[in-house]
């Protein structure tokens, strides 16, 4: 139980140890830890879950979570988490500045399937390898040179990404 | 048939070489994209704020090195010694270094060798003012990099950079500034990213930035890990970026958000 929180705090969002050498040493640390807790629920939240895409779609749901649209929006607007507005016009009026590099999303969900907008949002550059838009849900194995703050970590959490596309799914 | 031929690859030709002269004439200096009340405090010298920065380079342009000489002695009084346009064509390759030299190295040699003090640190604040004050003196002279056989290897490095994707965002600096330019990213307008007018003056901080410390915020805002100043990496692409910026006239001290 001991090992476990420490794990949790570890790789927690809130840690303010993020020296380099503190940080290796933490890995090292993680990687000792993994061998015993790899099956711990406590790290669930953090762990990256693998997921596949076919036909431009990935069909089950990131993690087996299952997403909330009120949660959903407060991340798409959140600077540290989705930042979605950075890029995309959203109807979301009480915040101004929605960015214009991106396309609007308003009607989103008529236009793509709750799949088709899973891989849109986990990584969109699998649809469009130029594209600007950050995968939030991408393999942190394929990142190069990540600042050790987010080492090892996508954007948001499996959670959080199902959370966002429930809220995708509301743009009808 | 052959003149046909000819003729006919000229035609087709023609409007390839014309559309990349529109290209390299479609050039924008990051003042373009600024709000017209910032662009006049930019080129008003009594109203832009980043000439405190200038003014303290000046005095020490002219303050004396360890043995008495100042950067005046060589260079004459408030620089009139100096060649502008070669001052606009740095970063240039060192013989002896083996290596490309900033005008901040090129400073910092001079001062070294020539004044016997003691090398700053690169990119510290006393640098950038005296960059800011050399590259002042050359404001309006055009942007002029000539990308010689020993410095090929080094721009080619920092294209290479440009165009590599780099942490949890995994974006590229081409990504933001050679497709986007003109977007908004929610509040801020993306530019194309060039060097001419650094160091420059950012309202929201009140400081000075100099080049290598605006990269090192692009780096942390798509959460990766910056090269070191001064690191032969932001080197190679400080000189990638002035090349690609050849033709813009310098603007230091520019002002920006
Ligand atoms: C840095 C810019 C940027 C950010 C941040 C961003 N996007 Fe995008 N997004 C784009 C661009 C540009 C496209 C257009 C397609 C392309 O480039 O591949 C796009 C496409 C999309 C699409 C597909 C739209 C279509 O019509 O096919 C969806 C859905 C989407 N984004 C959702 C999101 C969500 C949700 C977030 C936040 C969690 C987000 N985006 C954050 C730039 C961004
Ligand atoms: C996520 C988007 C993004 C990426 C990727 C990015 N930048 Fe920027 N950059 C910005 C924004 C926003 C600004 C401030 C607005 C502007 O001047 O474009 C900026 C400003 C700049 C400026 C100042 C231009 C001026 O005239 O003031 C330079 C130079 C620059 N970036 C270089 C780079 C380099 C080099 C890289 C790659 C290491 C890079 N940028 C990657 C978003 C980005």
């Amino acid at each position: 139980m001991y090992f476990k929180k420490d794990f949790s705090l570890v790789l927690g969002e809130n840690t303010t140890m993020n020296t380099r050498n503190i940080n290796h040493t933490l890995h090292l640390f993680v990687v000792l830890l993994m061998s015993f807790a790899i099956t711990s629920p406590s790290n669930a939240a953090q762990k990256f879950h693998p997921w596949k895409m076919e036909n431009y779609a990935i069909n089950k749901p990131l993690g087996g979570f299952s997403g909330n649209a009120q949660r959903g929006r407060k991340i798409v607007i959140d600077k540290d988490k989705g930042n979605c507005l950075a890029c995309h016009a959203l109807p979301i009026a009480e915040e101004s500045f929605h960015g214009t590099v991106g396309p609007a999303l308003h009607g989103i969900a008529s236009r793509l399937t709750r799949a088709q907008l899973r891989l849109r949002v986990a990584d969109e550059q699998k649809v469009n390898p130029m594209t600007i838009m950050p995968g939030f849900y991408k393999n942190p194995k394929e990142n190069n040179r990540v600042d050790d703050e987010y080492w090892g970590k996508p954007v948001l959490t499996a959670q959080e990404a199902e959370d966002v596309i429930a809220y995708l799914m509301t743009l009808k | 048939m052959i003149n046909n031929k000819k003729l006919l690859a000229c035609v087709f030709l023609l409007p390839v070489l014309f559309l990349n002269s529109v290209t390299a004439r479609d050039l924008k200096s990051g003042s373009e994209y600024l709000t017209p009340a910032t662009r006049e405090m930019q080129n008003d010298e009594f109203a832009n704020p980043g000439m405190t920065a200038v003014e303290e380079g000046r005095i020490e342009f002219h303050r004396a090195g360890v043995n008495e000489k100042t950067c005046a002695t060589c260079h004459g009084e408030n620089g009139s010694k100096f060649d502008l346009k070669k001052i606009a064509s740095y970063p240039v390759y060192n013989k002896e270094y083996e290596k490309p030299f900033t005008l901040q190295e090129q400073i910092n040699f001079c001062g070294e060798e020539y004044l016997d003090n003691v090398p700053y640190v690169y990119d510290c604040v006393d640098l950038v003012e005296i960059e800011s004050y050399v590259r002042y003196l050359a404001r309006g002279e055009k942007v002029n990099v000539t990308i010689t056989e020993s410095l090929k290897p080094f721009y080619e490095k920092g294209k290479k950079i440009y165009n590599t994707r780099y942490g949890q965002m995994n974006m590229a600096c081409n990504v933001c500034h050679d497709q986007f330019d003109g977007q908004r990213l929610r509040g801020q307008v993306l530019s194309q990213g060039h060097s001419n007018g650094f160091p420059l003056y950012r309202l929201g901080s009140g400081k000075m930035t100099s080049l290598h410390g605006r990269i090192k915020e692009c780096f942390r805002s798509f959460r990766a890990e910056p090269f070191f100043l001064g690191s032969e990496e932001l080197i190679s692409l400080e000189l990638y970026l002035h090349a690609r910026g050849n033709g813009l006239a310098i603007e230091t001290p520019a002002v920006r958000y």
